[in-house]
């Protein structure tokens, strides 16, 4: 099943079929840390007043708010 | 004997700042946040007979030029002239680490890699074919503890190996025929202007297809521009045809490929991801219902531990000045000599020094912090509340806490923010939060006004105080000025690390040391300055309203009449204490000395102010113009003084408004 990001239940991980949309240069930045294609995405929890996410990615943690991990779809 | 040049690059919080100053014995900050420098340093260490000159670089993650300080670091690697480049590299995070090794490849770059934080690899389970990876790279690797002499010994031989006997690594990349098909085309249209020359032609060739904007200027001058745009052009949309994504990511997923491949070889992970300390520590400070108690707890903490503890120290000093004083007093008798040193000098400068110990303790606590990795987590935690209140990222808050201390570092700090107007934001706010410089004031004011009780109490809400306020400002200059929304937030979470020792006590001892010699210096000035306008025009009695302080006090007073406080002296204190906020201290012990019997300043306050006008002056004190070498990185930081000047308005309307309200609110609520 195809899942957005911000979609993930806690602890639920998949892996990213695609990135569209949202701000270029964020996009850039994040295909630098780890978000390409295939690579498999945790969402490991979120921030105590409900955004942003913390995220398990190429087995290190990153923080990404939700209207911007909305543009990331996995396949969970 | 030669002169070698070394960068020292990686990723953000790999331990670059650590192995340089292990190198050369020099005391750059290291802090355990992602972002913590933000400026080359250089120094140097011998070897061999050879100066090595080392340059520190900013972390980044690629050589793409998403902020400032990843600017410097691109800068670096790419123009400048180093003999190697030493890539430290985390190895409990070697995927994304090698993201940009790859890249520093893909510029031929003479690199060794330094595998640094094993330990945190191993914690992890993951064990690392180091030799394997060296043949796979075709780069020397040394496994080091930054941190420690680990691995030095191997890494300096290595370093000096690889100067003498550069590799190109250009070459040992692969990355599918289907990719370098094209690149290749798109070299030969590069190599045609040999101006390009300079830097490998596959990493301009990538660079363009990345839409890279610094690369796109330099083609704009080219002799070959034509054709280069045109082929970029039909190569991209060769890779949108039959990849359906960007030439960009068809790039990143080609590096991380090779990545992949590598790996395989070289790095065994166990079965199931281990449950680290990190993790642990993380599922209750970040954790749903206690993440924002906590947070809130350990600020309140690190106050009412620095005000606790250093209490018996700072009346250790002050008796120790006191006794001074009367030593003074009696060995030279009466005259203008000891009323200069006892009244100007002890007074104005020991007055100040007496709070050194809650000032060790602050500096010690946010050291602490930093350097635990606890600053990202409060970023992380308070990233909503700053986003739906300001549209500030949780990241301004690493530059808000650092300027609790001082104002200083967390201005520099705020370089790691990507959107210059969030940068100029945070800027702007960060001298509302209470630095150090602030305490002296709050100290002597709360000690003479409030029980014992409320003391910490009452300091606590002015530090509170200056959050709201900040905020306030934040959200005001939102609506007006910086009518935008901040930039996304992305901030990667660093593993908790126990703190050396070491590294704490000398960021503290360097921060608490800058206090001491401002004592000596600025606030002796100030002190001495204060000292001769109090005694003259001769024959006047010293310090009194007819002295020439008491004159330019006089003239000023009426305007802060309305906050409650029309005496002079406050007025006189707060026109030094522009120059430092600890002066305002200096001048009121040098006006009342200190050689008077029991609690003479104490007592001579309680002519001037009322609980209610002591705390209302405490928040001018915080609220208003920040001091000279606050502006100064503030002019330095946005190039120029129209900005230090918007900010002194700006902070001295806010500092007389908040201060009138609070102290009509207090009338109102009859504390007069
Ligand atoms: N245990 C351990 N901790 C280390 C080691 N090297 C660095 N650290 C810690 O890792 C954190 C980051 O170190 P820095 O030297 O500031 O890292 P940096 O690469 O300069 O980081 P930026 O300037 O942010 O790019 C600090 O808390 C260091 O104390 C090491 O070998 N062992
Ligand atoms: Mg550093």
């Amino acid at each position: 099943m195809i899942k957005t990001l911000n979609e993930l239940k806690t602890g639920e991980e998949g892996t990213l079929v695609s990135y569209q949309g949202g701000d270029v240069e964020l996009r850039r930045h994040l295909l630098g840390m780890g978000f390409v294609k295939g690579a498999t995405i945790k969402l490991e929890k979120v921030a105590p007043l409900g955004d942003p996410l913390e995220l398990k990615v190429k087995g290190y943690a990153v923080c990404l708010r939700k209207e911007e991990a909305k543009f990331i779809k996995v396949e969970v | 004997m030669a002169n070698l040049k070394i960068g020292l690059a990686g990723n953000p919080n790999v331990g670059k700042t650590t192995l340089f100053n292990n190198l050369t014995g020099l005391n750059q900050h290291v802090g355990n946040w992602p972002g913590k420098t933000v400026e080359k340093a250089e120094g140097h260490y011998n070897y061999n007979n050879n100066r090595v000159d080392v340059i520190d670089l900013p972390g980044n993650y690629a050589l793409s030029a998403h902020s400032i300080e990843e600017i410097v670091s691109r800068d670096f690697i790419v123009d400048e002239d180093s003999d190697v480049i030493v890539n430290i590299i985390d190895a409990s995070n070697l995927e994304r680490n090698l993201y940009l090794t790859v890249q520093m490849m893909e510029l031929g770059a003479n690199l060794v890699v330094a595998l640094n934080m094993n330990k945190f690899a191993q914690d992890k389970g993951y064990t690392i074919d180091a030799k394997k990876l060296s043949d796979l790279l075709g780069v020397p690797v040394v496994e080091i503890e930054a941190n420690s002499k680990i691995g030095k010994d191997q890494l300096l031989k290595t370093i000096e190996e690889a100067a003498k006997n550069p590799v190109n690594t250009v070459n040992r990349l692969s990355y599918g025929p289907e990719l370098f098909d094209h690149l290749n085309e798109l070299q030969t249209a590069i190599e045609e202007d040999k101006n390009l020359g300079d830097v490998p032609s596959r990493w301009i060739a990538i660079k363009l297809l990345e839409d890279d904007e610094i690369i796109l200027d330099r083609i704009e001058d080219s002799s070959k521009r034509n054709n280069i745009l045109n082929t970029t052009e039909k190569v991209k949309k060769h890779f949108k045809d039959i990849y359906n994504e960007s030439s960009e990511e068809v790039i990143a997923n080609a590096r991380y490929a090779y990545i992949e491949g590598l790996l395989k070889e070289v790095l065994t992970k166990p079965a199931t991801e281990k449950k680290t300390l990190t993790d642990k520590i993380d599922s209750i400070v970040t954790n749903r219902l206690l993440g924002f108690p906590i947070f809130l707890i350990i600020m309140y903490l690190m106050f009412q531990i620095t005000f606790t503890v250093a209490a018996p120290f700072q009346d250790m000093i002050d008796e120790g000045f006191g006794i001074l004083g009367e030593m003074v007093a009696a060995a030279l008798g009466d005259g203008m000599l000891t009323s200069f040193i006892v009244d100007g000098i002890i007074g104005g400068v020991g007055g100040v020094l007496v709070f050194l110990p809650q000032i060790i303790l602050l500096f010690l606590i946010i050291s602490f912090l930093e350097d635990s990795g606890y600053l990202a987590r409060a970023a992380f935690v308070m990233d909503k509340v700053m986003h739906s209140l300001v549209g500030l990222h949780g990241k301004a808050f690493i530059p808000m806490i650092l300027g609790f201390g001082c104002g200083i570092p967390g201005i520099m700090a705020t370089r790691t923010m990507e959107n210059e107007k969030d940068r100029l934001i945070t800027m702007l706010i960060v001298p509302f939060m209470s630095c150090t410089a602030r305490m002296p004031v709050y100290l002597l004011l709360v000690g003479a006004f409030f029980a014992a009780a409320d003391q910490t109490n009452v300091i606590f809400s002015l530090y509170v105080l200056g959050i709201v306020v900040a905020i306030i400002v934040a959200f005001i200059l939102r609506k007006t000025l910086f009518d935008d929304m901040d930039a996304p937030f992305v901030m990667e979470l660093p593993d908790y690390k126990l703190p050396t020792l070491r590294g704490i006590l000398m960021h503290t001892a360097e921060k608490s040391w800058g206090f001491v010699r401002k004592a000596g210096t600025i606030i002796l000035a100030a002190a001495i300055i204060v000292w001769i306008l109090s005694s003259f025009p001769a024959g006047v009695e010293y310090g009194s309203q007819e002295s020439a302080i008491g004159m330019i006090g006089t003239a000023v007073a009426p305007v802060f009449a309305p906050l409650g406080f029309g005496s002079w002296q406050p007025a006189v204190a707060l026109i030094f204490g522009l120059v430092a906020k600890e002066v305002v201290v200096g001048t009121f012990s040098s006006l009342f000395g200190v050689a008077e019997e029991g609690a003479g300043i104490a007592a001579a306050m309680h002519g001037i102010f009322t609980p209610l006008t002591a705390y209302v002056f405490m928040v001018f004190v915080l609220l208003y113009i920040p001091c000279f070498a606050a502006l100064g990185t503030i002019k330095q930081e946005t190039g120029g003084w129209k900005w230090p000047l918007i900010m002194s308005v700006t902070t001295l309307i806010t500092a007389y408004v908040v201060a009138f309200i609070v102290y009509m609110v207090g009338l109102a609520l009859g504390f007069g």
